[in-house]
């Protein structure tokens, strides 16, 4: 060892080179490895939607081929249930959700959100004949720990439920995280969200819910509280506040 | 290999395994341990870190100043825990998704710069990257033998394959809650210590 290795100008110059080189190798790999990540977080969304609108089993895993083909992504505004112009691929939800000036908090915040933001992607579904089949609709709410986010599918009358999908929550594994257990997922197709007088009227029963009931989904056992956000984000998705003015405007099967 | 290097490798499997005898890096082990691929997964992550960083540091070793020496091994960690923090996003999506806070938290992992502060610093690069590799293994042999029971009699399943079918799913395995939890690796951790101090008697601390 060289015993004059102490003095102060050593010191920083070697500190500053370490971190040259570990910035460079830092930088590096982030940049390198830039487009397999958005391919992988775009890959996983297409899918997640695709389940949403139970296509997974016709795209035999051809993921982006099935999703481009059956797939349209349009802007709405949430306060008017208005289609917009704008470019899907470049919203994001929770970016909006923290910008005041693209969101604002709602007046009834049941589902825990914060803030929401003006504006929202749809997904709609079509079949090989260009009907639309299925409306994918991106919602957000608390659970236990954190925001649990998902999408929910639904029929063209804007009613019947096709499928509730969480992509990404942080409930307690084997209790709360039950929200993607396949079993949990195969009681909500057929549901209907809303009453014959249009108010909401999904639930999910604790203890399970009666044989024939078509708004009343079993509770998650062993996670009423996670149940309740479910129900809460599904109420205010579904609500004014939420996606409300544009179910109105095109339920039973007004968007084709 | 010579024997001296071997011994470098495994003896941090059972005989000096980081977390058995030393108790290190506890606070990951109770946190990726409820299912097999998330431990193998984090096991892979901190060989690659233990071992780049003991060869690197112990690389540079002799001209590190004493009084940075802490920070210097430090950048050295985080800059390789991003690095495999990248790589898991773009090659296995869904695992870095649930592994993502943890692999950022192997900074703190008390194994990485325990090696490096008691190894690297003082040893040649190639015998330190042995070291790093054998203490990821003892790390990662605690860590998949935890997961091993948690999935199993937690979720009734191994790597995500049904073993025990459970009731919710049809089956006849009412599943246990406890090990689904994280503290419940405590009472795992505890077990292993004492099966191996049964089996090695030496490691007992004297009082």
């Amino acid at each position: 060892m060289s015993s004059n290795k102490e003095t102060f100008g050593k010191t920083v110059g070697f500190v500053f080179a370490v971190c040259l080189v570990c910035a460079l190798l830092v930088s590096f790999s982030a940049v390198q490895l830039k487009p397999l990540q958005q391919a992988n977080k775009l890959l996983d969304q297409q899918t997640k939607i695709l389940e949403a609108a139970d296509l997974l089993e016709l795209a035999k895993g051809d993921i982006v081929g099935t999703y481009n083909k059956y797939v349209e992504a349009k802007m709405i505004d949430l306060d008017t249930g208005e289609f917009i112009e704008g470019n899907p691929d470049l919203f994001d939800e929770r970016r909006n959700s923290r910008d005041a000036s693209k969101s604002e908090k709602p007046k009834n915040d049941i589902a825990g959100i914060n803030r929401r933001s003006h504006d929202a992607v749809v997904y709609l579904v079509r079949d090989g004949a260009g009907i639309i089949e299925t409306i994918v609709l991106p919602i957000v709410g608390s659970g236990l720990w954190d925001l649990m986010y998902g999408y929910v599918g639904l029929e063209a009358d804007l009613n019947t439920v096709r499928s509730v999908v969480y992509s990404d929550h942080k409930e307690t594994p084997g209790l709360g995280a039950e929200v993607v257990n396949p079993k949990w997922k195969a009681l909500w197709p057929g549901k209907k969200i809303f009453d014959e007088q249009h108010n909401l009227a999904i639930k999910l029963v604790k203890g399970g819910a009666k044989a024939g009931d078509v708004h009343g989904v079993d509770g998650l056992s062993g996670a009423t509280l996670t149940s309740v956000g479910v129900e809460k984000t599904l109420h205010f998705w579904l609500g004014e506040e939420g996606y409300g003015p544009f179910v109105n405007k095109y339920r039973n099967g007004g968007l084709n | 290999m010579s024997s001296d290097a071997k011994k470098v490798l495994t003896s941090p499997i059972v005989d000096n395994n980081p977390i058995a005898l030393q108790v290190l890096g506890i606070c990951s082990a109770l946190a990726v341990t409820s299912s097999m691929a998330n431990a193998l997964v984090m096991t892979l992550a901190v060989v690659f870190v233990t071992a780049f960083s003991n060869l690197f540091i112990s690389i540079i070793r002799n001209h590190i100043p004493s009084s940075v020496r802490i920070i210097v091994q430090m950048a050295i960690i985080a800059s390789l825990v991003i690095v495999v923090d990248q790589v898991l996003k773009a090659f296995s999506y869904q695992l870095s998704k649930e592994l993502s806070v943890f692999v950022g938290l192997i900074i703190t992992n008390c194994i990485v710069m325990g090696r490096a502060e008691a190894f690297a610093m003082k040893e040649k690069p190639v015998v330190s990257f042995m070291d790093g590799i054998g203490n990821g293994l003892g790390y990662g042999f605690i860590l998949m033998t935890v997961a091993f029971f948690r999935e199993l009699f937690g979720f009734g399943t191994i790597f995500g394959l049904e073993i025990l079918p459970l009731i919710q799913n049809g089956g006849w395995y009412q599943a246990n809650g406890l090990l689904v939890l994280p503290f419940s690796s405590f009472f795992i951790i505890g077990l292993i210590i004492w099966a191996i101090r049964q089996w090695k008697p030496e490691q007992v601390e004297k009082d």
